[in-house]
């Protein structure tokens, strides 16, 4: 009695070239997948690996330690502290990393406080409330929004939407955290919208159904029982997103100012962490410390990202979970 | 269909078969045997130790309610069951002697030997002559354009359907009816030159001319091939088979000559079965 | 307000949303094409810039763009294609392998794309072009330098997780029972993958095609570093050439010139040419995808 295990293709014994054939087609395929797999990996080990002089290597340290570039240091006088500066084409240049953060905090923040309830009330809006034939042209519109290049985007906001908010709002700059955020937010809404609509969707017809039946009327059964079953979902699209708008680099480039400030206003320009690589890295010298600083930055931005899609991918996970287990 | 065809009565059946089934009872040696096959799916069982053998140009037929485990033992007859994850097999089927489940037997080899038609009629989505040609193309089974063109020919004549085709061949298969799909289906089985053909309830999905056109077209293709049916139309089984197989939850529960086992099944769940009572 | 009163309202808000989108999207594209209409001629598009970018053309903008998605297309596509072959038609779903895969694809699509222009300097430009120069070219700097080679190896890097996820879904779309009668006739798995199932998800293959394509013309960031040039009088002509791009001629006319009111006009045409290509590609891409739904195949 023998037992054969299911799906194991055994071609022994069949014409020699096509037994070959099939091992070398096979041998490709894996291939490719190790490929997708090292790709990643290449990644992080070749952006590491111009970063990791920050770390170890004296000559960079001459120039920039560690905790200069996150601990507060004493740049301007008794009268007038400067403790995080980020100047680090100077006589004496200075690498802190503050003001980045905060520039690139600032951005985000408002990127996704405009962003989220829109994109959750529309995702709602789709799934619950909108009739068929709508439904199916919301979704190509916010494909489209999502097909604009960053650059476009960065360049409405800095031709078109900065002169419009600062007359509006009457803003000292004209470039500056709320004006970038406002173009972020146009760039994180699609995949927003799109997880979370995914999620909602896919909340089971029972559940609405039974609040209904209950007497709830459609918009307390939306709020009250879809959104509560998809937040996974929706938390896992937020996640995304932020992780998107931390990356986001033409659109803060273009429309931030660029100024290394460390400040909680959010009406002055900022520089953020990927404008910074950005603007810096074409000019500097090959193998500096600056240069290096770019890279550790770059590392940095990729471990954060990493991190958030990692979490948002598991929220995702979660989610399925859940509606599965309950549904059966 | 064909009037020359006399019938008789299957009592217990309520249907008029075709005296064409089992004329006698073969005398040769099986062309496929089935030793205490079981087939898994995780845990579930669904072909439970089944033997049973499968004679030379005759025509068996396996019935039994749904989910009884038919196809899943035509499956294991040229291991299409190996294309699903988690299927275990054990056992012996026995093709001219040889076990088919030996580690280091070639299954490419196996499937042309043992064909197969499905249920749902499934040509490709190419035109009707590179959906007959498939087979021979792949298996390098030809050398020249014109003994393509004549391989063709031959296999969509046996399936009965040349003369519909002859003149758009390259056409797309899609466009076909339902029933001309299963015969092209068949033609593009039998063009590799088989010696089992599978079916797998080649008719459920067909009205009823097309269901009897396919039906005649097995009485002739029985000359050249060993065929193996699977049916829950016991009136289709009565009609075709010579020999009949009743599977009941994954075990064979009899196997007789097919006038025999429809007019005097030697098991009281035979009979229950046939005369209607549950499936 | 009544509790009905109520609900209308919120179901009326989150309506108002949905007409912001749509609004804000109608807005950008309507201002773009109202003022990017005009300057647009045939000039325009087959002129190459003059006087410090105030006139002219983007023609070598076009240029360069056509040829990094293209040269991209040729390494994406087909590494795209087997990944996603692999994902649905040879991966256990339990083994290592798949899992490690899946996981890397999805972490791919999320790395901010200034971290691939980073990779693409360290890697393509650094390590690959500067042993290329010490294998073949004696040391002299020849590959070790930003191209429009490393600048389209980099964007399939970017573009590889649009083209692996397009064709994923349409070879997962073609019926089990065309593999099955494949196999029946006693093919191959590797024949019955290249002659029926891939055949069957070529629209797939193309709908992934096309959006890489649309995300390469508009991505800046990553081939800032890695071959992208300012001004060029002469087109790429050789693989280690910088080349001209479409969005990093929006970046430069719109952050660098040192008139901006002077390039305004013809910044806001350069917009427009970008923007039609992408929405153009994307529309196709969206059609066909919606059609492959509706049918389960292109026929």
């Amino acid at each position: 009695m023998t037992i054969v295990e299911a799906a194991t293709f055994r071609i022994v014994g069949h014409s020699l070239r096509r037994q070959a054939m099939e091992l070398v087609v096979q041998a490709l395929i894996y291939l490719a997948a190790l490929v997708a797999i090292s790709l990643i990996l290449l990644i992080f080990v070749f952006v590491g690996r111009q970063a990791l002089p920050v770390l170890i290597s004296p000559a960079v340290h001459e120039e920039v330690t560690l905790g200069e570039l996150f601990l507060p240091q004493e740049y301007g006088t008794s009268e007038v502290p400067l403790r995080y500066v980020w100047q680090p084409v100077s006589v004496d240049p200075k690498y802190s990393l503050m003001p980045l953060f905060l520039g690139t905090l600032k951005v985000t923040l408002v990127a996704m406080l405009l962003a989220t309830p829109l994109a959750i009330l529309a995702a709602i809006y789709t799934t619950e409330f909108a009739p068929g034939w709508l439904r199916e042209t919301i979704k190509p519109v916010v494909e489209m929004l999502a097909g604009i290049p960053s650059v476009v985007l960065g360049f409405f906001a800095l031709i078109v939407l900065a002169t419009w908010m600062q007359e509006r709002f009457g803003f000292d700059y004209r470039l500056n955290a709320i004006t970038a955020g406002v173009a972020l937010a146009l760039a994180v809404l699609p995949i927003l919208y799109t997880v979370a609509e995914d999620a909602l969707g896919a909340v089971p017809r029972s559940y609405r159904q039974a609040a209904l039946a209950l007497g709830a009327s459609p918009w307390q059964t939306a709020w009250t029982v879809v959104l509560p079953s998809a937040l996974p979902g929706v938390f896992a699209g937020v996640v995304l997103g932020f992780g998107r708008a931390i990356g986001e680099t033409m659109i803060v480039l273009m429309a931030s100012g660029n100024a290394a400030i460390t400040s909680w206003e959010f009406a002055e320009p900022v520089r953020t962490l990927s404008a910074t690589i950005a603007a810096e890295l074409a000019e500097v010298v090959f193998g500096s410390p600056h240069y290096h600083v770019l890279f550790f930055i770059g590392l940095l931005l990729f471990a954060v990202t990493f991190v958030l899609n990692w979490t948002g991918a598991r929220l995702v996970d979660r989610l399925r979970r859940r509606l599965a287990g309950v549904e059966r | 269909m064909n009037s020359t065809t006399s019938t008789r009565d299957f009592p217990l059946l309520k249907v008029q078969v075709s005296d064409r089934a089992s004329v006698a009872a073969p005398v040769t040696d099986p062309k496929v045997t089935v030793e205490s096959l079981t087939v898994r799916y995780g845990r579930r069982v669904a072909v439970d130790a089944v033997t049973l053998p499968i004679y030379r140009n005759l025509i068996t037929a396996i019935i039994g309610p749904s989910g009884c485990g038919k196809s899943s033992l035509l499956r294991a007859l040229n291991r299409m069951n190996d294309t699903i994850a988690g299927v275990q097999t054990s056992g012996r089927v026995l093709l001219d002697g040889q076990d088919i489940y030996t580690p280091g037997c070639d299954v490419i080899a196996l499937r042309r030997r043992v064909g197969m038609v499905f249920q749902q009629p499934n040509p490709f989505p190419k035109s009707i002559y590179d959906n007959v040609a498939f087979g021979l193309r792949i298996n390098g089974l030809v050398h020249s354009k014109a003994e393509l063109d004549e391989r063709v020919e031959r296999a969509l004549r046996q399936a009965a359907l040349w003369d519909e085709v002859k003149d758009r061949l390259d056409r797309s298969a899609l466009q076909l009816s339902g029933g001309e799909q299963q015969r092209l289906c068949i033609a593009r089985a039998l063009a590799v030159e088989p010696e089992v053909l599978l079916m797998d309830e080649p008719a459920s999905a067909l009205d009823p001319i097309s269901t009897a056109k396919i039906e005649e077209l097995m009485f002739t293709l029985k000359q050249h091939y060993t065929i193996v049916i699977v049916t829950h139309n016991m009136q289709q089984a009565a009609r075709v088979s010579d020999f009949t197989a009743f599977l009941l939850s994954g075990a064979l529960v009899e196997f007789n000559p097919t006038p025999q086992l429809f007019t005097n099944p030697a098991d009281p769940r035979t009979e229950a079965y046939i005369t209607g009572r549950f499936g | 307000m009544s509790l009905r009163g109520l609900d209308r309202s919120f179901i009326l808000l989150s309506g108002l949303a949905v007409l912001l989108i749509v609004t804000m999207l109608a807005i950008i594209v309507g201002n773009v094409v109202w003022h990017g209409w005009e300057p647009i001629s045939w000039e325009f598009l087959s002129g190459a810039p003059r006087m410090g970018m105030t006139e002219g053309g983007i023609f070598p903008a076009i240029f360069g763009t056509v040829l990094l998605v293209l040269l991209m297309t040729i390494f994406v596509v087909p590494l795209g294609v087997c990944v996603a072959i692999y994902f649905s038609e040879y991966a256990n779903r339990q083994s290592w392998l798949y899992r490690w895969t899946r996981q890397a694809v999805n972490n791919l699509a999320g790395v901010p794309s200034i971290v691939f222009g980073l990779f693409g300097l360290g890697f393509f430009v650094q390590f690959v072009g500067g042993w290329v120069d010490q294998q073949f070219y004696e040391g002299k700097l020849t590959y070790g330098q930003p191209a429009i080679l490393w600048a389209a190896l980099t964007m399939a890097v970017l573009t590889l997780p649009v083209v692996i996820v397009s064709v994923e879904e349409a070879l997962r779309s073609v019926p089990q029972s065309y593999r099955e009668a494949s196999y029946a006739l006693g093919a191959t798995r590797t024949q019955t993958v290249f002659r029926v199932v891939l055949p069957q998800a070529l629209a797939g293959v193309l709908t992934g095609g096309i959006l890489a394509v649309s995300r390469g013309a508009g991505e800046v960031a990553p081939i800032l570093f890695v071959g992208a040039a300012y001004y060029l009088p002469e087109l790429p002509k050789r693989l280690n050439d910088q080349f001209m791009e479409l969005g990093y001629h929006i970046y430069v006319l719109a952050t660098q010139s040192p008139d901006v009111e002077a390039t305004k006009s013809l910044l806001y045409a350069t917009v427009l040419v970008l923007l039609a290509l992408t929405f153009l590609l994307n529309l196709t891409a969206i059609t066909i995808r919606a059609r492959l739904r509706v049918t389960g195949g292109l026929r």
